[in-house]
């Protein structure tokens, strides 16, 4: 086994992984503290990627038997590893300075209109300008426009928010069939489109909207029913003859508002789903629950989920948590102050425990 | 310099050259019959390699080198794609070539599709040029009558077709993997490499590409040895190259010049462009294409240690780009003292804008956004700031795309700052004068002004 792996190292963490695979999918495997980002690759869409060049990182020396680095900048998402090679990603000035600038050339003609839009929450491009960006914006020129189209009976397409990113076009491409819809013109005044007055319609349409890591692509069934952060993602399946029927159920109350794949660390849907468990099945009696669905904590939709008060938590959520948590107890009074809190001898073997808790983490 | 050696255009003149008999009363087909008749693939690979002819399209890279590199995997069609895509403001070779003698290029390609294994060979012309799409295959049609083409070429066994392809009528699909997407028939979206096109090109088979003027220097090869090709020429620079020449200067037109030929006798002699239009000085050259930096008179003329300034890949990029420029595809364009530069940067910045395919992120945006500022600028309406950030953008775009448009976009805006800046500078402190119809600043105003 040994033999058959190269050795990488990324950030100064060595991993070792099978011959062939990219330099994302060796950071992927140390985990996110290393992984670069990546707003057009899409594992599970083949030939996606290399397009946006957000995870563009620095080879510093290209393998053991040649060391020397590489010269450019190299898109991880489709650079396959080589025994020995090294590579920087946020250890390397060059690499920060070049993503903000990726971040600043993908917000140009971008509307900012986050606050009307139904991504907003869970949108790739927020969470790539946020962490890797600068704050200040230099544009000051017009932004290229578009009118809103809808592509077919499910889908609405806002051009104005697309980084042009193709996976719904590999999507189109890969699991759909009848194929209509690509891109048009070129440079920024390219546009994603169906031929014209054909519609996109058929069983895994709506797998575009999940692969979309903007607000471009939109469930029109959802369009503004709700802040995506307001709503409490279920893992659910049912039996369907089309897919595999694995899917988030969106709740709001006792309301199923919309129904999404489900997505991995990276945001990733692995299996597709088809229009129909999408589209057609918004009830929850259509529906095994499976139990609250995993949320990156970083993630605004991992908040709110308790708030009480401004949602009814829905019945199954109810007896969902009768039935796994009734043996907690909760029925401690918080009654005392909290300088009395901090004497008591309970508070203080806390600390004591915490403190030995750190330093095994050092 | 002596009487200039002519290894293409030595017979461009005679009348009826586009036909195939008076092709080959001058000497035509002879290389073909005598590498195809006398020679094994191998061996016009190796007379290429002697020959140390570089590729023509704008990179340099020598040709008997990337053949050297074509995958020959068992049992998988290899290709050979000829670039006629041309469409490089200020250059204008390729499609004089083609129009003016067709068969030399299919005598080369036919040459070179011996020599590296192929038996279906395109050339992929720009969209626009539909007539000289048509003298090809008229010439074509002529050469596969004379048993040129087609099965069992002059009775050697080799079967070779040659395909003409009108290109897709973008600048883009002349980088050669957008051209082999195109030619597949896609929209022309250059790939990410590697794979390369020796390894997977056309059709996912091993392919070189290579520009027509590349591919036509091989009948002279063939017929007078690589050995008497290197010795043309200056250093690495070996052989001639095609020059198109435009802008303000005498006789602007195509030009066959010895590498090494001293840019100032080009310039000025009555041989060549004989000169600045009349009353005019020379103010700054884009040597080879619009993509390449931009010179003022002084780094054109004399390297900035002071030696003289030679046409050929090394003398040109001598001095890095701090004081440099490249050879490229030869599309040299000479601006007077009434040229704006400013404005003409903005020129350039829009044809990239409007050529970028759009498929990565700096490129596509970036295009776009120095393009508004230089139109600001150029209208009256730019400030202090646009400059750095013009160079902040070009420098956020170099190196970080797919193809290397997003270079060629990047390095005439970075260039003509770097020389130009105070022209910049003018346009924002004075923009009432420099929004004035055909206004160019000028040192003498400007101190004026001061
Ligand atoms: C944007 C762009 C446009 C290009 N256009 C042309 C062209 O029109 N003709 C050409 O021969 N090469 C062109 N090239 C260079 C080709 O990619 C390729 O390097 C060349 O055809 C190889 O041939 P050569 O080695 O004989 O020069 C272009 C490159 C880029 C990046
Ligand atoms: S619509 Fe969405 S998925 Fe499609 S290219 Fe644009 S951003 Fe990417
Ligand atoms: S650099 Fe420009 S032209 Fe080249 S692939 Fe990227 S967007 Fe397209
Ligand atoms: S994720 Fe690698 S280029 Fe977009």
């Amino acid at each position: 086994m040994e033999e058959n792996t190269f050795k990488v190292t990324i950030d100064g963490i060595e991993t070792r992984v099978a011959p062939g695979t990219t330099i994302l999918q060796a950071a992927r495997q140390i985990g996110p503290e290393v992984a670069p980002p990546a707003m057009c690759y899409y594992k599970p869409l083949e030939k996606s990627g290399g397009k946006c060049r957000a995870c563009l990182v620095k080879v510093a020396q290209g393998s053991e038997r040649d060391p020397r680095p590489m010269p450019k900048l190299l898109a991880s998402c489709i650079t396959q590893v080589q025994d020995g090679m090294v590579v920087e990603n946020y250890t390397n000035e060059e690499v920060v300075e070049t993503r903000k600038g990726i971040v600043e050339f993908l917000l140009l003609n971008h509307p900012l209109d986050c606050p009307v839009c139904d991504q907003a929450g869970e949108c790739s491009l927020q969470d790539f300008a946020f962490k890797h960006g600068t704050e200040a914006q230099r544009y000051e020129e017009e932004r290229r426009t578009f009118e809103r189209e809808d592509i077919g009976p499910h889908i609405q397409l806002h051009m104005n928010r697309c980084i042009l990113c193709y996976r719904c076009v590999h999507t189109a491409d890969q699991i759909t069939d009848g194929r209509c819809h690509g891109v048009m013109y070129r440079g920024d005044h390219a546009e994603i489109s169906t031929y014209i007055s054909k519609a996109v319609d058929n069983d895994f349409s709506g797998n575009m909207i999940d692969v979309c890591p903007v607000g471009a692509l939109t469930d029109k069934t959802f369009r503004f029913k709700n802040r995506v952060w307001f709503s409490k993602p279920v893992d659910a399946h049912r039996d369907c003859d089309k897919c595999h029927g694995k899917v988030h159920l969106w709740y709001k109350g006792e309301e199923v508002i919309r129904v999404t794949g489900r997505k991995n660390q990276w945001g990733e849907v692995d299996e597709f789903i088809c229009n129909s468990c999408r589209f057609e099945h918004k009830e929850t009696k259509d529906w095994v629950i499976e139990g609250p669905a995993k949320m990156p904590r970083h993630s605004v939709l991992s908040a709110n989920k308790y708030r009480a008060d401004l949602v009814k938590k829905p019945a199954y959520a109810l007896n969902y948590a009768e039935q796994n948590f009734k043996k907690i107890d909760d029925s401690r009074p918080y009654d005392k102050t909290l300088s009395e809190i901090k004497e008591s001898e309970d508070y203080q073997a806390l600390m004591e425990k915490n403190k030995s808790y750190k330093l095994l983490n050092k | 310099m002596a009487e200039s050696i002519k290894i293409l255009t030595e017979h461009f003149h005679q009348e009826g050259i586009e036909k195939l008999d008076v092709y080959k009363k001058h000497g035509g087909y002879a290389g073909l019959e005598k590498a195809l008749k006398t020679m094994s693939p191998e061996q016009v690979v190796e007379e290429v390699k002697t020959s140390g002819v570089r590729g023509r399209g704008g990179a340099g890279f020598p040709m008997g080198m990337k053949w050297g590199f074509l995958a020959k995997p068992e049992g998988v069609p290899r290709y050979l794609v000829c670039n006629g895509d041309e469409s490089e403001p200020g250059t204008f070779k390729d499609h004089y070539l083609m129009m003016k003698c067709p068969h030399l290029l299919i005598e080369g390609m036919i040459i070179s599709s011996f020599a590296l294994g192929a038996n279906t060979s395109f050339i992929y012309v720009r969209g626009e040029l539909m007539y000289v799409i048509n003298i090809l295959e008229k010439a074509i049609a002529e050469a596969k009558a004379a048993g040129y083409l087609g099965k069992n070429i002059l009775g050697t066994g080799f079967d070779l077709e040659l395909v003409v392809q009108p290109g897709g009528g973008a600048y883009i699909c002349g980088e050669e993997t957008a051209l082999l997407e195109s030619l597949e028939g896609k929209r022309g979206n250059p790939r990410n490499k590697p794979p390369f096109p020796a390894v997977k090109g056309l059709y996912q088979c091993p392919t070189v590409v290579n520009n027509v003027e590349s591919i036509a220097t091989t009948p002279w090869i063939m017929l007078n040895g690589g050995e008497a090709y290197s010795k043309i020429g200056i250093g690495r620079s070996t052989g001639t190259k095609l020059i198109s020449a435009s802008g303000h200067v005498k006789n602007p037109g195509v030009y066959e010049i010895e590498l090494g030929l001293p840019v100032e006798e080009f310039i000025y002699s009555d041989q060549y462009l004989g000169g600045i239009r009349e009353g005019h000085d020379l103010k700054a050259v884009v040597a080879g294409g619009s993509s390449v930096p931009i010179l003022p008179k002084h780094l054109i003329l004399k390297t900035a240690a002071g030696e003289p300034r030679l046409m050929s890949y090394e003398s040109l990029s001598e001095g890095g780009f701090a004081s440099g420029t490249m050879l490229g595809s030869g599309g040299f364009i000479a601006m007077d003292e009434t040229t704006c530069i400013v404005r003409n940067t903005w020129n350039f910045a829009r044809f990239y804008r409007h050529e970028s395919c759009g498929q990565c992120s700096p490129c596509r945006e970036g295009t776009g956004w120095m393009e508004k500022v230089l139109y600001r600028l150029e209208h009256g309406k730019g400030n202090e700031r646009d400059i750095d950030l013009l160079v902040d953008v070009a420098k956020k775009i170099e190196g970080n795309t797919i193809c290397p448009l997003g270079d060629a976009a990047a390095w005439p805006v970075a260039s003509a700052i770097r020389h130009f800046r105070e022209e910049f500078e003018w346009h924002v402190r004075h923009p009432e004068l420099a929004i004035a119809p055909g206004a160019v600043f000028n040192k003498e105003t400007e101190a004026v002004l001061n």
